[in-house]
């Protein structure tokens, strides 16, 4: 699960950096955080044993339908998508990282920063701005014709976006970030000083690369590679707007479309293996992490000067990620959502999915925050064994892709809906109307569960700050554990724990495989909305209501960018 | 749980000491950490535990604390034993620690307050505001404990540990974090503190000195066991082991063999009533009980250096028959010079023999 408590600790860092903390040897775990840490196990994992029981069922004759057409396909096509995107995420990650901290250039400062950008873009927000720019009749195309001067979109035939080819170009040009900044702190803060003496030995730039920095960046980017395709796993508005009939899409077709929850969820079981077979990966790519993470604090290299036109030349190549992951495309969303607005005004139907938007990531949040500063807390106040058992079940959760989260969550909700409608009938002779599944409450577990580790990291790298004494002191005052951590420990962190709230809202805003499984009948979230009109082919409100998402989705670059460069509070997080 | 009373086996009419420990046990994976300590604290006394860094001190204080779960034994608070289980904060224990763990974001006041949660607000603050007046601390109750020096910041800490009035305060290394100019007088103050208060305290150390002059009584430990419990003088005069001896201040050792319960030494026959004859002993003595005599007399030894040191002088001797020179601290009047032969005398009833002990 490291992979995913890396990125964790990846985002705490933004919020602020984190210092290995010796945890005071208490040991008496009292029962209250006894059963909280049993009812928190048993949500995060009943979705994976739910989802087996499900799958178990069977789906009778579905299944040979499944397994002859749908399985073997949507497999291979998930499986190509995975090692394509992967590929162009390297590419792009690694070679982005080295530009910026082999070379100085006109630029350069904000080339560094502005590569960060695409952490903004949603896939599916990236892929419904790109199949209306790349239309045959969009703005690109009949651009491209009227400088050429063709005149029917049949006699220039560009490549096909809608392909397996377009999906991984456009998942690898927003993803490339999670590779990207890992690679480049590495670079800067660990790798420098060897990589100049492999210079002083007279090796060229590229032997200094290829047999020096590369192998010395290999965790970095196996944790980067990783993150970058659960992403993609757990991706369904790019998939299903390019035609890609992947793992995600299918089970998304089975259950709403085919009405087969048992299908779906087999369809799920084999997403699972590939989470864990992409956790097995990360592991073994970060073998031996050691070597490189067992250097002192170094000064970043000498970068390499370049001048002229080889410096243009270098401006020219770091923005071509930026252009295409972001600048392209968020120009585009600003200038429908001008149209839109300027035509007919700003669309009514917008505001209130973003009102539901705040409301279920708001609620999603609220909870997320709050039980990852108690799990974070958990090592020191109740025991370091029993409260790294919880933080490990947090990444668990985060490593679920949503639309297996939303099988998996299911059977156990309603259940405890049934229980709750039971004791409620007789007791009061009548069950509420609407409760847990139906009145969205699934869907705020499903936001907990999935992000709980965002919240658990950066309340984590705050509490790390509180030196194990004050805990101890607290007790030894008469506070009861709990009490002591919300009179001494929650005022000490707050600004830990507001960030890691903030990047817990940021990603239920963008989350959309859960919340389309999941939402209320009716009810449709910013995301949902933009999934809709995507899927009907209908792009007018989409725009803004993309344009806010993506607005949404720039608060954690700029928390990145207030606390300095990403590689600083990196370091400072320490190997 | 058919567990022994610990209480059973004292008087009735006693008082029970207000801590005791029995058997105390405490293990971490494989190494003992405590091993079977047992001791009493009696109400009022100031104990000082002490011992090299890993001899277990810290743990024991911390077992007593309820911050580690013994493995075995008992920890008895006016005779009543303790759960193993029994959080920190039921236990009515006080700690001042090594880092003083004063809360950044509350006042000195609100510091001092933290443990007064069971008095109405009224009292709490005027229970708070008394103890920060004991410590000379009034004036700054309104300040931040971040722009305190480190002499305030220890004030304040012992006026919230002792604040919600602890039946026993448990002191870890109080005054290491203070610079040597101001440790003897902030040791001073608290021991007035404490006095004053009648607390009962447990205060771990590894200076010797600092043991001799705040505690009542000594609890040497070593390697998770006591080594001898007694006063300042007792651990002084009487040491039991070698290691105790040599614990505090310097001494002479040498090996020796015995014969009709005497140590022949180069310095002289040293009384070891009870030794088998032929036995391998550790004679020792230390440097205050050495007296120089005019040559001829007593054991011969030369005078290799001699420094002055202000108020007095030392010596540095070579003495027939012993590897190593000796250091002995004289008057400034004595008219020895360096290359002098001298006599050296040692009083005998001084002097300390010990078995010896597999080190």
């Amino acid at each position: 699960m490291s992979v995913t408590v890396e990125l964790a600790e990846t985002r705490a860092a933004i919020g602020s950096g984190a210092a290995d903390v010796t945890a005071p040897r208490l040991r008496a775990a009292p029962l209250a955080w006894a059963a909280a840490a049993v009812a928190l196990a048993a949500l995060i994992l009943s979705p994976v044993a739910s989802l087996t029981l499900t799958a178990m069922q069977g789906s009778g004759e579905v299944w040979p339908h499944l397994l002859a057409h749908v399985l073997p396909q949507a497999t291979m096509t998930t499986a190509l998508l995975l090692g394509g995107v992967g590929i162009v995420v390297v590419v792009l990650g690694v070679g982005a990282a080295w530009l910026v901290s082999a070379y100085e250039f006109r630029g350069r400062r904000l080339i560094e920063i502005g590569l960060l950008l695409p952490l903004a873009m949603p896939t599916y927000i990236v892929a419904f701005a790109y199949l209306d720019l790349l239309h045959p009749i969009g703005p690109a195309q009949s651009g491209l014709r009227d400088l050429l001067g063709v005149t029917r979109p049949k006699d220039l035939l560009l490549p096909e976006i809608r392909s397996l080819p377009g999906c991984v170009i456009l998942l690898g040009f927003v993803l490339y970030p999670y590779v990207y900044l890992p690679t480049r702190a590495l670079f800067l803060m660990q790798a420098g000083s060897l990589i100049e003496a492999a210079r002083i030995l007279g090796r060229s730039p590229s032997a200094v690369f290829l047999r020096i920095a590369l192998p010395l960046a290999r965790p970095a980017i196996a944790l980067g590679t990783s993150l970058a395709l659960m992403e993609t796993l757990n991706d369904i508005g790019a998939a299903e707007f390019l035609g890609v009939r992947t793992l995600t899409v299918q089970v998304y077709a089975t259950w709403i479309n085919r009405s087969d929850l048992p299908g779906a969820a087999q369809i799920a079981l084999v997403m699972l293996a590939m989470v864990l077979l992409l956790l097995a990966i990360e592991r073994w790519g970060r073998r031996g992490r050691g070597y490189a993470g067992s250097a002192q604090r170094q000064r970043s290299m000498a970068r390499h000067r370049l001048s002229g036109a080889l410096g243009l030349a270098a401006l020219g190549l770091g923005m071509v990620p930026i252009v295409i992951g972001f600048l392209v495309p968020a120009a585009y969303l600003v200038h429908s959502a001008i149209a839109r607005i300027s035509r007919l005004g700003f669309p009514h139907g917008v505001i209130a999915e973003a009102g539901n938007t705040l409301l279920y990531a708001g609620l999603g949040t609220m909870l997320a925050a709050a039980c990852g500063f108690f799990v974070a807390a958990a090592p020191s106040l109740v025991s370091r064994r029993f409260g790294q058992g919880l933080i490990r079940l947090a990444a668990l959760g985060y490593a679920l892709p949503g639309a297996i989260l939303a099988i998996g969550l299911l059977g156990p909700l309603t259940l405890a809906d049934g229980a709750v409608s039971g004791v409620t009938t007789t007791l009061f002779g009548t069950a509420p109307a609407i409760i847990g599944v139906g009145a969205g409450g699934a869907l705020v577990v499903a936001y907990l569960v999935r992000f709980l580790a965002v919240g658990v990291g950066a309340c984590e790298a705050g509490l790390s700050k509180v030196p194990g004494s004050l805990a101890e002191a607290g007790r030894m005052l008469g506070r009861t554990p709990i009490a002591t951590l919300l009179r001494v420990h929650l005022p000490m962190t707050w600004p830990a724990v507001l960030s890691g709230a903030l990047l817990v809202f940021v990603d239920c805003v963008k989350e959309l495989p859960a919340t389309l499984l999941l939402r209320p009948l009716n009810v449709e979230t910013l995301a949902t909305h933009l999934y809709g009109e995507a899927i009907r082919g209908t792009y007018e409100d989409g725009a803004v209501a993309a344009l806010l998402i993506v607005l949404v989705g720039l608060i954690p670059v700029a928390l990145l960018l207030r606390l300095g460069s990403p590689a600083d509070t990196r370091a400072q997080n320490g190997p | 749980m058919a567990e022994p009373d610990p209480t059973e086996g004292r008087r009735s009419d006693d008082p029970p000491p207000r801590l005791e420990t029995r058997g105390l046990t405490i293990a971490f994976g494989r190494k003992t950490a405590l091993d079977g300590v047992s001791f009493s604290v009696r109400a009022g006394e100031i104990i000082a535990l002490l011992g090299d860094s890993g001899c277990g001190k810290s743990t024991l204080l911390r077992a007593v604390a309820g911050l580690e779960q013994p493995s075995a034994g008992h920890v008895l608070l006016d005779g009543r034993a303790m759960s193993a289980r029994m959080p920190p904060e039921e236990r009515g224990v006080g700690m001042m620690f090594q880092d003083y763990a004063l809360f950044p974001h509350l006042t000195v006041l609100q510091n001092v307050r933290f443990g007064l949660h069971r008095w109405s607000s009224g009292e709490a603050d005027a229970i708070a505001k008394a103890r920060l007046e004991q410590v000379g601390l009034a004036d700054r109750a309104s300040s931040y404990p971040g722009t305190l020096s480190g002499g305030e910041s220890q004030r304040v800490a012992l006026a919230r540990a002792l604040a919600p009035g602890p039946r026993v305060l448990l002191l870890d290394e109080p005054f290491s974090n203070l610079d040597r100019r101001n440790r003897d007088r902030v040791r001073a103050d608290t021991v007035s503190v404490l006095h004053a208060t009648g607390a009962t305290a447990l205060l771990v150390t590894h200076d010797p000195e600092e043991a001799l002059l705040v505690s009542d009584r000594i609890v040497l430990m070593r390697e998770g066991r006591i080594v001898q419990i007694g006063s300042g003088a007792d651990l002084y005069r009487r040491p039991t082991s070698h290691f105790a001896a040599n614990f505090f201040g310097d001494l002479i050792t040498f090996p020796s063999r015995c014969m009709d319960g005497v140590a022949r030494t180069q310095l002289g026959a040293f009384p070891a009533p009870g030794t088998a004859d032929g036995a391998l002993v550790l004679s020792c003595v230390r440097p205050e009980s050495i007296t120089l005599s005019d040559p001829g007399a007593g054991c011969p030894a030369r005078v290799i250096r001699r420094r002055f040191l202000g108020a007095f002088s030392e010596l540095i001797l070579a003495a027939e028959g012993l590897a190593e020179p000796l250091r002995l601290t004289v008057a400034n009047d004595i008219s020895t010079r360096e290359g002098d032969i001298v006599g050296l005398h040692v009083d005998s009833e001084a002097s300390l023999v010990f078995p010896i002990e597999p080190d």
